[in-house]
């Protein structure tokens, strides 16, 4: 049986890791507070932690991933495949004017300007867990608008079983591109179900600020029960398919990278285990979630699957 | 010539303890602590496990085309920092991977052939750090010791292919570090150019006199 239900405290809360990141905090804090509390004030983080237990998604050990962290250790190709190099790489990236080309079985297929594509939709906070399939993951504060409503927005034909995402693809603007270590542009999909999902979320902002470059500026997609690379970023394209689209990483690397992509601790990846994960900043290791902790939300979207076989 | 030698062997020293300080800096000397610690201390130590290893790999190739024959005076040196740094990367996986659970371990060993790459190349490493002594080579016999030590070529393959395994996408780094091998072990069926070449029978190091670093944590 592949479906669990919501895990207890996991067994990796070991004493000795609370001095770590005791340590860290402090740390953390007296650079803050060096900085100038220029990055951001404690309030703000406050109202942060209010709102992830109002949001009721995450348990009481997932605390905040700091904004450094979050903005500073990003996997995005587009800008450099080291963690650190999106951020100096996008620095100045512009996303304005930005346009969005809708396609495929759509009332009304056309090319949106970007503020009038998000126009009038209501952003909201969501503090999710976001789980790499390479293993480590984080706690992160995004702002943006369920996908359902920007899908009804657009308003897809009855033919639609999938919707397609692609990233803006130009090497003068995305250095990274330059390099063929994936073949451009990054190109990610969901079934309509999941996409229409209230948890997936198209992410404008983070830590109530404008996204920055380097996590997928001006527009991304969060689908926090899958690994992170389903989650387009710098979208500038979304096309509705009646059959399953060829994404990026299940084209490079298909016995490693499947569609689906759902986290799950009992399916590992070829080369390494799933079960377990380090949250950014801890030492140990703690148990990964099924579907990353939302089974409630999503389970029933994969009823009678074989997740073995559709990983 | 044995003044310059411990000259030579003090500046190995400190070379070889430069990724530990600038490690060791980041880690704890930073107002702003390291976005993943873990992984930082194991890509730091793997990789200057690697470089060491490929350095003693080129002391061989490099003192045959130099005829510099106290180059191999570096050779043990070297390779326990090679060592050394093998040992910080294997336990820091066994300590914060798997918090010492030996069977968690094993199965991550067994069934994940990037982990058992550099597993193996570790086991291996011990007997060679272990009779890396004098006494050692005495008591095997120079050709025993010689033989024994070739597990370098092997240890070092292990390493490339444990890098390469392990990266999703972009191979481009442990592909430079096997490019470097493949040069290193290709020199050696290289003949070396005839005005400098004289006869060597490959000696064991027999210096006693610097101190040793440690052999294992």
């Amino acid at each position: 049986m592949l479906i669990k239900t919501k895990s207890e405290i996991p067994s990796s809360e070991i004493t000795d890791e609370k001095l770590y990141r005791n340590r860290r905090q402090f740390l953390k804090s007296a650079g803050i507070a060096t900085l100038g509390g220029s990055l951001l004030p404690s309030s703000v983080l406050a109202a942060h932690k209010a709102a992830r237990f109002k949001a009721g998604l995450i348990g009481g050990d997932d605390d905040l991933t700091p904004w450094e962290v979050v903005t500073g250790y990003n996997n995005f190709y587009e800008f450099g495949t080291g963690k650190d190099e999106p951020k100096v790489n996008a620095k100045g990236f512009k996303t304005s004017p930005w346009t969005v080309e809708v396609t495929g079985e759509v009332a009304e297929p056309k090319k949106w300007k970007f503020e009038e594509l998000i126009g009038g939709l209501t952003v909201q906070e969501k503090v999710y867990r976001h789980r790499c399939v390479e293993g480590w993951s984080m706690v992160v504060p995004w702002n943006g608008f369920p996908l359902k409503d920007l899908i009804a927005r657009l308003k897809p034909t009855s033919e639609a079983k999938f919707v397609e995402f692609t990233t803006l693809h130009d090497n003068r603007r995305m250095p990274g591109q330059l390099s063929s270590v994936l073949d451009w542009p990054y190109v990610e999909a969901l079934r309509l179900d999941e996409a229409m999902n209230p948890l997936t979320l198209m992410v404008t902002g983070v830590y109530g600020k404008p996204l920055p470059p380097q996590n997928g500026a001006p527009i991304r997609l969060i689908i926090p029960w899958k690994y992170g690379f389903k989650g387009g970023k710098s979208i500038v394209k979304i096309n509705f398919t009646k059959k399953q689209p060829r994404t990026t990483w299940s084209e490079a690397i298909p016995r490693e990278y499947g569609f689906y992509a759902n986290v799950n601790p009992k399916v590992d990846h070829p080369r390494w285990t799933q079960a377990k994960e380090r949250r950014l900043g801890e030492y140990f290791r703690r148990d990964t979630l099924m579907f990353n902790g939302y089974t409630d939300e999503v389970e029933h979207l994969y009823k009678g699957m074989d997740l073995r076989k559709y990983y | 010539m044995s003044k310059h030698i411990r000259l030579v062997k003090i500046l190995l020293w400190l070379g070889a303890l430069i990724p530990l300080g600038l490690l060791v800096n980041e880690l704890f000397l930073q107002i702003i602590p390291p976005d993943d610690p873990v992984e930082l201390i194991q890509h730091r130590t793997g990789i200057s496990a690697l470089i060491l290893l490929l350095i003693t790999l080129s002391v061989t190739p490099l003192r045959r085309w130099t005829s510099w024959n106290w180059l191999v005076k570096l050779r043990r040196p070297l390779g326990l920092f090679a060592f050394f740094y093998a040992t910080l990367h294997a336990f820091s996986y066994f300590v914060f991977d798997h918090s010492f659970d030996l069977a968690e371990i094993w199965d991550d060993v067994i069934e994940h052939p990037w982990v058992w790459a550099g597993f193996i190349a570790f086991v291996l490493l011990i007997p060679l750090a272990v009779t890396s002594t004098t006494g050692w080579i005495r008591r095997m016999g120079g050709k025993n010791w010689n033989r024994l030590h070739k597990l370098i070529y092997p240890i070092a393959v292990l390493g490339v292919l444990h890098f390469w395994w392990l990266v999703k996408a972009d191979v481009s780094e442990p592909l430079l570090y096997g490019a470097i091998l493949a040069v290193i072990l290709g020199v050696r069926f290289i003949k070396k150019p005839t005005a400098l070449s004289k006869p060597l029978t490959p000696k064991p190091p027999l210096t006693p006199k610097a101190p040793l670093p440690p052999k294992s944590l």
